[in-house]
């Protein structure tokens, strides 16, 4: 009962926000949306007993994920009204991706039923002993290590890659060097004068 | 999610209504026990600082300026909330209720004593973790929806300084995960029930297992100094409140707040110190556990050992507090580059070199009793 409210709260929310996602005038407002969005599908993930799921959803995507995002629509100067002039131009495209990410879903869904009904996620453990960190550890580490890995190696390929692309060396910049600042004596920065009356430093 | 097999009902209720009835009232009863802390945290706070300072604090209000608190609750609220013209007004005053509502989200957590913790989740510290990172949005909308410069910037600069620390805070609080084997809170503090040389902070302690515990020992209580450090800078305290930096930032992210949304901010804030005093003290410093050994070695009765144990942990959140008032009042502030240096050049790699080092111990030196620990 309490479960059922619940889901129906976390899911009405999640499917209304995500629709605010795109129905919002203000892109600031589209990305709190969007982390609203994010931060619903956590609970649901909780319901389905995927708690570790829940919390990684949140820590990556709402905990840092979402604040770049917030921070590059924050920082830009976006004009709104252009902004929204090719929006029904993009409509057909758009359709056509949602019903190719629905298909899909529906699919995965369809496939990760067993012939009786009954849904054979890794999350589903429910009392099992095994807490579904460690399900999660276990199959990730052993199993599928290789594939992990190069997930892992692609991620850090893409960093480096983009640190290189960004990176400019621009000749004559002037950089802090932290040791010397704190390295510094003060008989190298304090100098006493003794200025006679009516002659100052000359 | 369900209540437990052994569960009798009390009233004539679904039991299901019962049990969500029983949690709010826990929620309530941590909820006021903890503004009440708050109260005189805040005092205490003034006080230590206008000790070091060689002043009195805050002395007029009730004996000893016990009620101050109180005094400036009433004078937030009966103030005029103004918001600005231009301001976006639903992110305006959204901003500080969000601040307010994560802050005590996170407690529901945190376990007090053995039993006594209103959600005992399988992965609590991930969920502290996880609110307290939530914890920048306030900040940064409360910046954004004022719609002026000063709370722009201020917010920017807390937002990129919270981030920054979270992820050597992520790190060390891996260290503890890879000791113990267990996200679960209250099986983090039982496991350093034995003394204060099993705390992970003061692990250096341990001479059993001798030539390990100094690398462990160090490498833990270097963990807890960085953890407080990148506790200050992640909850905007000083010698870090750069957000709030008076002589440049006028007050960062909260210029244009008053009244009552102001105290929202604040009493979050304040409320985020304390979590984070009970991190530190769960992760490293024993949580309910005694110095000398566990807190059930007392020998009291159920009732009894909770409220000890309750007690121990209460007490060692006022410790931390009062590490984090000191460092307010004798500390100078940092400058935000060397803020930043500190942060990713020399946190985030010694953090990555602290959970190889413990991941070398916990795979080849750590004794085999230990390694048996199964996550709870």
């Amino acid at each position: 009962m309490l479960a059922a409210i619940a889901w129906w709260v976390l899911a009405t929310i999640a499917v209304l926000s995500a629709f605010a996602v795109i129905a919002a005038r203000n892109p600031v407002h589209s990305v709190l949306f969007l982390i609203l969005t994010f931060f619903t599908s956590a609970g649901l993930f909780v319901l389905l007993g995927a708690e570790f799921l829940a919390m990684l959803l949140v820590v990556v995507y709402v905990g840092a994920v979402a604040v770049l995002f917030l921070f590059v629509v924050m920082m830009l100067d976006v004009d709104f009204a252009e902004l929204k002039q090719g929006f029904l131009s993009y409509t057909p495209i758009g359709a056509i991706i949602a019903v190719a990410l629905f298909a899909e879903l529906a699919l995965v869904a369809s496939a990760s039923m067993s012939s009786n009904g009954v849904p054979i996620s890794v999350a589903a453990t429910g009392e099992s002993a095994v807490t579904n960190a460690e399900a999660i550890g276990q199959v990730l580490y052993t199993d599928y290590l290789l594939v992990f890995q190069m997930a892992g190696l692609v991620l850090l390929v893409a960093m480096i890659g983009a640190i290189v692309l960004t990176l400019r060396h621009r000749p004559g910049v002037r950089k802090q060097d932290i040791t010397a600042q704190v390295g510094r004596k003060r008989s190298e920065g304090v100098e006493l004068k003794d200025p006679r009356p009516g002659q100052g430093l000359g | 999610m369900n209540p437990s097999a052994d569960y009798v009902p009390l009233i004539a209720l679904p039991v299901e209504w019962e049990w969500a009835l029983m949690k709010t009232g826990q929620v309530l009863a941590i909820m006021i026990l903890l503004l009440i802390s708050l109260a005189f945290l805040l005092l205490f706070d003034r006080k230590v600082w206008a000790a070091v300072q060689l002043r009195k604090g805050p002395n007029v209000v009730g004996p000893f300026g016990l009620l101050q608190s109180f005094a400036d609750f009433f004078k937030f609220v009966f103030k005029e909330i103004v918001i600005p013209a231009g301001a976006n007004k639903t992110v305006f005053i959204l901003a500080p209720l969000l601040t307010f509502v994560l802050a005590f989200v996170g407690w529901a957590a945190v376990p007090w004593a053995p039993g006594v913790v209103i959600a005992d989740l399988n992965v609590g510290i991930l969920y502290l973790f996880a609110i307290s990172s939530l914890g920048v949005y306030g900040i940064i909308m409360g910046g954004w929806a004022s719609n002026s410069k000063y709370p722009f910037l201020g917010g920017l600069r807390s937002a990129a300084q919270m981030v920054s620390y979270e992820v050597s805070i992520g790190f060390i609080i891996i260290t503890v995960l890879l000791l113990v084997g267990s996200l679960n809170l209250t099986t983090i503090v039982d496991a350093q029930a034995a003394g204060i040389w099993a705390w992970h902070g003061f692990r250096v302690l341990d001479f059993s297992e001798f030539p390990s515990n100094i690398l462990v020992g160090v490498t833990m209580l270097a963990m807890l100094g960085m953890f407080f450090i990148s506790a200050l800078a992640e909850t905007n305290r000083p010698p870090f409140d750069l957000p709030e930096a008076e002589s440049e930032l006028v007050a960062g992210y909260q210029v244009e707040y008053s009244s009552t949304p102001y105290l929202l901010f604040m009493i979050g804030e304040y409320l985020n110190i304390v979590m984070m005093c009970a991190m530190t003290s769960i992760l490293f410093l024993g949580g309910w556990h005694l110095p000398w050994g566990p807190v059930e070695s007392l020998g009291l009765n159920p009732f009894f050992t909770s409220l000890v144990a309750m007690l121990i942990f209460y007490a060692k959140l006022w410790i931390m507090f009062f590490m984090f008032a000191m460092v307010k009042a004798i500390v100078p502030r940092y400058r935000y580059d060397q803020l930043m240096r500190i942060g990713w050049k020399i946190f985030l790699p010694t953090s990555l070199v602290a959970v190889v080092a413990i991941g070398y111990y916990v795979t080849f030196l750590q004794p085999a009793v230990a390694t048996s620990v199964a996550g709870g």
